[in-house]
């Protein structure tokens, strides 16, 4: 299995990716046998084999349900592009 | 044509834990903006999530109830999508593993009739922040303090018929979840939302028609108009000649329309994986058989006894159990008061009535059950009529004491006396000479008038019952 270049605009859209455009047959040729090399993995019975959802065989510990964290607003939005009453400020996202 | 309406529900309920789904920081409502988003909330590098324990508990509390399928290994997969209330540039959720599977509602329609609505699943989630687009010269503002706070997304299957059924088993739900203590219901801080999945078809096919979603309904009364214009949106477009596009759509209150949410034609891709943040959820029997020991009655099984036990009408059944607190409020009413019948009018058309007038909860009640059940005593053992209590009741929402106390400041007592009464009743009759003559003349039903003096003249307190036998008594000499 092969893709295309519009699927590498795609994927690139979709995590915003800006990719030059004299780097697009690169990502095209790698990105493609990344999928050959899957497609020839599936050719191996997994028939009775359990879905992997984690390469670590353990299981999820839990937290208790506790507040410990404190308000460190000031510190977290220093690094903020644009703060104003508290709240961060971003480009408007709705018209 | 004949329209067929489908509706399928996807109910959003804010987990009542104390800290979020995967981080320490507080989920209590109205804090200052962005004081309770830490630095997993806010996606910041090298951080990690830790699942709360309790949003697990009550994921499957709520599973049990409805009798639905536990997974026994849940796994939380990662829904990529941008939107700045969601600084990660992804949900976690749950995708092919949610720890509810399959189960199944039975709602009760106006009519009485009852319908089973089918439960697809119910998984867990983060909750997103919140955006702000006024005020701020052109920009957004975020607060990301809603950011994290665990949700539990109820997913109906497309069973519901008419927007009535929807809002009918949306109530179920928000009662539901509310007796299994695991989410307070309080829609208009948005801890209980629904987004609808509305298509129509013409009746009598098989195959679903194109649906939109209508998101985020934060009431019972937005639920039904926004299902009901949307239905005729749709029917519109397709008797037009149009076809109903797959979207999502937002109701517009003020307008009473639905419009379309997404202008630009860009196809939804979340690709979903498994979270490699987070190992699998294993829970097993053990586990499962100690969250069902904790179930509560739930409010079938309360309304089934109000009936049995205390003789209750459906009506008044159904009314009384659709809060667990309204429904132990009556309860601790009738262990003091004695008198189910009593205590079940009281607690319908006087306590929520006035709750309804002043706008307020059960919880802020100025007559707390004791204070009613103590009066229902009063009424019982004659020392007030029904009437006169309604003035004690209104004197106690007031503040001005309990029952005793204001039946004793105010001369409230019912005039029981024999005597005092038939002195009255006498006065009336030398009064009333013409009317006398007349219920003797055959007209009887002017009794009715008598009584109305006599209880006018003793300012309310004559019992009734007396008043009616002297007054009956003395007529026939």
């Amino acid at each position: 299995m092969s893709i295309e270049r519009s699927d590498v605009e795609k994927i690139a859209h979709l995590a915003r990716l800006e990719l030059a455009e004299a780097d697009m047959p690169g990502y095209v040729h790698n990105l493609s046998s990344i999928f050959d090399l899957v497609a020839q993995m599936d050719h191996v019975d997994t028939d009775n084999v359990e879905p992997m959802a984690h390469p670590m065989a353990m299981t999820q510990r839990l937290r208790e349900d506790i507040v410990t964290e404190t308000n460190q607003r000031e510190h977290f939005q220093q690094i903020a592009a644009q703060t104003e009453n508290g709240l961060y400020l971003v480009p408007k996202v709705i018209e | 044509m004949q329209w067929e309406v489908v509706i399928g529900l996807e109910i959003h309920a804010q987990l009542a834990t104390k800290s979020k789904i995967f981080s320490a920081a507080s989920t209590a409502y109205g804090a200052a903006p962005n004081s309770q988003a830490c630095a997993v909330d806010l996606g910041l590098p090298g951080v990690l999530p830790v699942f709360n324990k309790e949003a697990l508990r009550m994921a499957v509390k709520f599973g049990l109830a409805n009798g639905c399928d536990i997974t026994r290994r849940s796994v939380f997969a990662r829904k990529n999508y941008f939107y700045p209330d969601l600084p990660k540039g992804y949900q976690i959720s749950q995708m092919d593993h949610p720890i509810v599977a399959k189960g199944e509602l039975e709602i009760e329609l106006e009519d009485g009739s009852t319908k089973i609505i089918g439960i697809t699943r119910a998984h867990l989630e983060e909750d997103a922040g919140k955006s702000l687009h006024e005020d701020f010269h052109g920009m957004t503002g975020i607060d990301l303090n809603r950011a994290g706070t665990p949700l539990l997304e109820i997913v109906s299957e497309p069973d519901m018929r008419s927007a009535k059924e929807a809002v009918a088993y949306m109530k179920k739900i928000h009662s539901l979840v509310q007796y299994l203590e695991i989410c307070d219901g309080n829609m208009q801080e948005g801890s209980f939302r629904c987004d609808a999945n509305v298509s129509i078809r013409p009746k009598g096919q098989q195959e679903y028609g194109t649906r939109a979603e209508l998101k985020n309904i934060n009431s019972f009364r937005f639920v039904e108009r926004a299902i009901n214009v949307e239905v005729e949106r749709q029917i519109d477009v397709l008797e037009g000649g149009a076809k109903v596009v797959q979207e999502t759509r937002l109701y517009d209150a003020d307008k009473n329309e639905t419009r379309s949410m997404r202008s630009k034609e860009e196809a939804f891709d979340y690709r979903y994986f498994p979270d490699p943040d987070l190992l699998p959820v294993e829970i097993d029997d053990a586990y499962i058989e100690a969250i069902r020991a904790t179930l509560p009655e739930l409010p079938d099984a309360k309304k089934m006894r109000f009936i049995d036990e205390y003789n209750l009408k459906a009506e008044d059944a159904n009314t009384l159990t659709s809060d667990r607190g309204l429904a132990d409020f009556f309860e601790a009413v009738v262990k003091t008061g004695g008198d189910t019948k009593l205590s079940a009018n009281w607690v319908i058309s006087e306590l929520l009535g006035a709750l309804n007038k002043g706008s307020m909860g059960l919880a802020e009640s100025p007559v707390t059950a004791e204070m009613l059940g103590d009066m229902i005593k009063r009424i019982k053992d004659n020392t007030i009529s029904g009437k006169i209590a309604k003035q004690v009741f209104a004197a106690m929402w007031e503040d001005e004491g309990d029952a005793d106390a204001i039946i004793e400041a105010k001369g409230l007592k019912q005039v029981t006396d024999s005597g005092a009464i038939e002195k009255i009743v006498d006065e009336v009759l030398a009064n009333n000479p013409a009317q006398v003559e007349q219920y003797r003349g055959g007209n009887e039903k002017i009794l009715g008038f008598f009584v109305g003096q006599v209880m006018k003249a003793s300012q309310g307190k004559a019992n009734p019952g007396q008043v009616n036998q002297l007054l009956s008594a003395k007529l026939k000499d």
